[in-house]
């Protein structure tokens, strides 16, 4: 067997020895620190992304919390405007009966007031008339009256009237 | 990465006319191409850097290492390895063909820091300084994007968690993490480190694939849960007249899982380093410069796909390791009997590599 195929003792020996040291030094001032620094590094990013996730959700029912809020606040609006609407067109129909009364009244009160100033118009040409109508009998009775058979004729007739009246 | 790249590109051309000056004094007395490649590729106890020279006059440059011998009844032994340079014994004990043996015959333990362990201290040096500069880049970067270093191994930190040990070992992967990444980090930098000019070829050392295997099977078996042994030992889905075969079969199973991952470590990486060492021996061969072309060309060419085998070896590791500790603490699952477990996956993989 050549020599290179036969396993020496003393590498035997000096391998295990400083491997094992290596191992073990390694192990504790390098695998450790670096795999725990990895692994530590690994839950930042995992820990970093997981928030940014819940972030980005976050966000997005902020987003459509503030659409509802606009939508309701735009709904709430359409509403006030459609009562204010309304309550205007009553208030407007209202105020329009009221005004129709009030003219009505008022045109029945000026009725009333025409009718009023009429009678009394009427029954001042009608005091009027017949005071006038008194004068002239008056005149046309004393240029008549010199006959006393004529007086009492007319005196008649007089009272002939005012019974008919 | 585009500058690693190029920086490793630098070294592999390097590689290519470093390991010739080396061979001028076996050409001189006749070039044995066998005989250099298996000395490239085996372990030795000096660093041999360069040759100056020739023949008789020539100078080794060699960075000489620390001998560590125990011998029963005369205790420990620690000397310069240059005491033992040109044949010379030191305290009875000398190298005969590299091989550390006493005068006396007697038995002899050699703990020796040969090329391999320096190599094999210095790439663990090399991975302290770097992984332990890239934690304190979590540190210094906390909360931040990673910079420099900690950036270019973030993503291979990352893919051999979610990819290899998320995938094949499942909720339980954090405990085996230390591992998997040791294994895949020390195999890559020393399949690299091996590729360098001069440089030891540790991964492809049998004794080290050994021990990461034999660690393999003692992590395997350590978190093997009763599933584990149900399916070796009574098969789900298996006719009862075949279950003492099926038994035997599971059995070394366990066993020969492990001994793929030794071989197919040591074999892929021995073998990429003699095939880069043939074409440059092709050369002397030839002794003829006009075969350089060819030989750079060619050496170049697998060096650069060695680069990609030193990667994907330490993958194939590091995937296996994962597959074997995932299938030793799996839970029952009703979908095992569709797939045949993790064991039908693995044995797939070990074929076809």
């Amino acid at each position: 067997m050549p020599a290179f195929l036969n396993p020496e003792l003393g590498l035997i020996f000096w391998q295990l020895v400083i491997f094992l040291l290596v191992l073990f030094l390694l192990a504790k001032f390098a695998w450790r620190p670096i795999l725990l620094s990895l692994k530590e590094r690994e839950d930042t990013i995992d820990n970093a992304l997981r928030m940014a996730d819940q972030a980005k959700i976050e966000m997005q029912q902020l987003k459509a919390g503030n659409e509802k809020l606009l939508a309701d606040a735009r709904h709430e609006r359409d509403r006030m405007m459609q009562e204010a609407t309304v309550m205007a067109n009553q208030h407007r129909e209202v105020e329009k009966a009221r005004a129709t009364e009030e003219a009505n009244r008022i045109i029945v009160q000026a009725r009333e007031a025409i009718q009023q100033e009429k009678n009394a118009a009427l029954a001042e040409v009608k005091n009027t008339a017949a005071q006038l109508s008194l004068d002239i009998a008056e005149r046309i009775l004393r240029r008549e009256l010199s006959d006393p058979a004529a007086q009492t004729q007319l005196v008649d007739s007089y009272l002939k009237d005012v019974k008919l009246n | 990465m585009k500058r690693l790249l190029s920086i490793l590109l630098c070294f592999v051309s390097l590689s290519v006319f470093a390991n010739e000056p080396a061979n001028e004094p076996s050409e001189a007395e006749g070039f044995n191409p066998g005989e250099m490649i298996l000395e490239h590729i085996g372990d030795s106890h000096e660093w041999h850097l360069a040759t100056l020279g020739a023949g008789e006059h020539a100078t080794h440059i060699t960075l000489p290492l620390p001998i560590i011998a125990y011998q029963p009844g005369k205790g420990l032994n620690v000397f310069s390895g240059s005491q033992l340079a040109h044949g010379h014994s030191h305290n009875g004990l000398k190298l005969e063909e590299d091989k550390l043996v006493a005068e006396d015959g007697s038995k002899v333990y050699d703990f020796s820091i040969t090329k391999n362990t320096a190599s094999l201290l210095f790439s663990a040096a090399l991975m302290l300084l770097v992984f332990t500069a890239v934690a304190r880049g979590y540190q210094k970067n906390q909360g931040r994007a990673p910079k420099g270093l900690q950036s270019f191994f973030e993503p291979i930190i990352i893919f051999i968690r979610d990819e290899i040990a998320k995938k094949n070992i499942g909720p339980k992967y954090e405990r085996y993490m230390p591992y998997l990444l040791t294994a895949f980090f020390f195999i890559w930098f020393n399949n690299l480190l091996g590729l360098m000019p001069g440089a030891a070829n540790l991964s492809g050392n049998i004794a080290v694939t050994l021990v990461l295997a034999v660690l393999t099977l003692i992590i395997t078996l350590a978190s093997s849960n009763k599933n584990y042994w149900a399916h070796i030992f009574a098969t789900p889905g298996v006719p009862k007249p075949l279950l003492p075969i099926m038994i035997v079969v599971e059995f070394l199973g366990i066993f020969t899982k492990p001994f793929s991952l030794m071989i197919r470590l040591f074999a892929n990486i021995t073998a990429g380093h003699i095939v880069v060492l043939s074409f440059i021996s092709l050369v002397f061969i030839f002794k003829s410069w006009a075969v350089a072309p060819v030989t750079l060309a060619f050496g170049l060419f697998i060096n650069i796909l060695e680069l990609l085998v030193a990667i994907l070896q330490a993958f194939i590791f590091t995937l296996l390791t994962a597959m074997y500790i995932g299938g030793a603490v799996e839970e029952h699952h009703d979908a095992d009997y569709q797939i045949g477990g993790g064991d039908g996956a693995n044995q797939a993989h070990a074929h076809a590599h």
